[in-house]
């Protein structure tokens, strides 16, 4: 048992009657750095697997979109973001989807916006959340099946004072 | 009533694109915040925002938790005929917030 | 001569910028919103993005629905408040006859409550009180806080400007240390503003909702490691007092958005 300190799981507590009251501490703080990581920080997919994913497998192009994001971010709560494709937006030829995808938010998804030739131009803004800084891709899908890619990352600096909850 | 901020112009000629804007009061709560007691606050977000113009289907955002609370979207649509734009939030539970606007086109 | 003139200006001013590092010195009060970045700005100058309009909105629902057990609304007895209103913020905290103390304009929304309307008082923070608040603020964005001249506020006031200036908690920093010494600095990757209180209730993205100057004020306290103040405590009506006196002149912005 002292052998083996990293030992996490709900035997804590019988792991700490066990073992001396230093090796308990030195056990215990490994054992909750290890149980703080949070779930998503090895269940999420990269951002590849995400594309990949709404994509279906199809090949992702580079141009024919285009995405603006400030490279110096003041707070990553609420990042103004605009998403503009090149297309006619006629019935043959249009805008089918723009979907956003992030690097390294707790999820890959962002959000995925529906268009079509009622849109008249294909040119969404929002604000998201970036919870540091980081690589955002914007994935168009045109009427023909072909996807085409844009990224742009930011910056984002970190408020100074600590907050409490409400 | 929904908490909702809408622009949609009151006037616009045939066949004009027009910008539309919406804004709806909502914490789009994650999932991964804790809060003070130490448990997760449960997530509860705005899955989906959807505008019609006449009833027919002319955009559609699907939401995950990435998107800012009180989610803002600015989009735009080809004016085709006098009528109404409506807006519809969807939350996880299901439920939906309305709002909606007139135009007249000329 | 006249660029002779403006040559010794600027030296002078230089060299007092020097010689005195403390303070706001006349001419150079501006703002937070002057500190923030562009994109920033863009969100609370334009109404349609600027989330803090929605709290307008839910004040301006609020404003017409009768409560309390005398069952009136607030424009039952104050009309329509884009003109019975306006105006009014500016002059907050007033002097309150009734506590002999001064009162801040969310606490005078709960004494009409509890006394007018005959309803239970709205908790601070709340989405109702925070509303009601920017409601009747907003109805002064554009004009210039203008403290009210009462000399019965004069020693809260001293009371505020002391709160202000005394160091305290862990990090022994008070007010003046970042606001009126480093400010245009930057903390962190933060730039450390005036301190005016011009666009309270504010949306701030870090609080992803709008809150009220003592939310802010509680934050920086904890900020420095100091117990804070509960909501509502006399002291943050003095500091509010006095922070209003130190942003006289600046125009009222509310609902501002901040980082």
């Amino acid at each position: 048992m002292r052998e083996n300190p990293i030992r996490v799981d709900e035997t804590m507590g019988a792991l700490g009657a066990l073992v001396g009251r230093r090796q308990f501490l030195r056990t215990g703080m490994t054992g909750l750095l290890v149980i703080s990581l949070p779930r998503w920080a090895v269940a999420r997919p990269s951002l590849d697997e995400a594309i990949r994913t709404f994509t279906g497998g199809a090949a992702v192009l580079d141009g024919r979109v285009r995405l603006d994001l400030p490279p110096l971010v003041e707070n990553g709560n609420a990042v103004g973001i605009t998403v503009a494709a090149e297309s006619p937006m006629t019935t043959d030829d249009h805008v089918r989807r723009i979907a956003i995808f992030n690097e390294k938010n707790p999820e890959a998804n962002v959000v995925v916006f529906h268009l079509g030739p009622r849109s008249g131009r294909a040119t969404v803004s929002t604000r998201i959340r970036l919870a540091t800084s980081q690589v955002v891709v914007a994935v168009a899908e045109m009427s023909d099946g072909s996807f085409w890619s844009s990224r742009a990352s930011a910056i984002v600096t970190l408020a100074a004072c600590i907050e409490d909850l409400l | 009533m929904a908490r909702a901020l809408v622009n949609v112009p009151k006037e616009a000629k045939q066949g004009e694109t027009v910008e539309i804007r919406a804004m709806i009061a909502h914490p789009m709560e994650t999932g991964y915040r804790v809060g003070p007691n130490g448990i997760n606050i449960p997530r509860d977000i705005i899955r989906r925002f959807a505008c019609t113009y006449n009833g027919e289907e002319v955009f559609r955002a699907d939401l995950h938790p990435a998107v800012s609370a009180n989610p803002f979207f600015a989009f735009t649509l080809v004016a085709l005929a006098s009528g109404t734009i409506e807006f519809t939030w969807t939350d996880d539970a299901g439920a939906t917030q309305t709002a909606s606007a007139m135009i007249t086109v000329s | 001569m006249r660029t002779l003139w403006r040559l010794a200006a600027i030296g002078v001013s230089a060299f007092f910028g020097i010689v005195s590092a403390r303070g706001i010195e006349v001419g150079e009060k501006r703002s937070g919103f002057d500190f923030m970045t562009p994109e920033t700005q863009a969100l609370q100058a334009d109404d349609i993005s600027n989330p803090g309009m929605l709290w307008v909105l839910q004040g301006e629902q609020l404003w017409q629905e009768p409560e309390g057990r005398a069952n009136v609304a607030c424009s039952g007895c104050h009309g329509d408040a884009s003109r019975t209103m306006s105006g009014v913020a500016v002059r907050y905290p007033v002097f309150d006859e009734a506590t002999g103390r001064p009162i801040d304009l969310a606490g005078r929304i709960n004494a009409c409550r509890t006394e007018r309307q005959q309803a239970e008082p709205l908790a601070p923070e709340s989405d109702a009180l925070l509303a009601l608040t920017t409601y009747v603020t907003h109805q002064s964005r554009g004009m210039p806080v203008t403290p009210a001249n009462d000399p019965r506020l004069a020693p809260f006031r001293e009371n505020g400007r002391r709160l202000f200036q005394s160091r305290i908690g862990q990090l022994d920093l008070s007010c003046a240390s970042c606001h009126d010494d480093n400010w245009g600095k930057r903390l962190g990757g933060s730039a450390i503003p005036q301190a005016h209180p011009t666009g309270y209730p504010l949306y701030r993205l870090e609080w992803q909702m709008v809150g009220s100057l003592q939310r802010r004020l509680r934050n920086c306290m904890i900020g420095v490691r100091a117990e804070p103040f509960a909501f509502g405590a006399p002291e943050f009506v003095d500091l509010e007092l006095y922070l209003a006196e130190r942003a006289r002149g600046l125009p009222v912005e509310t609902p501002a958005v901040r980082p």
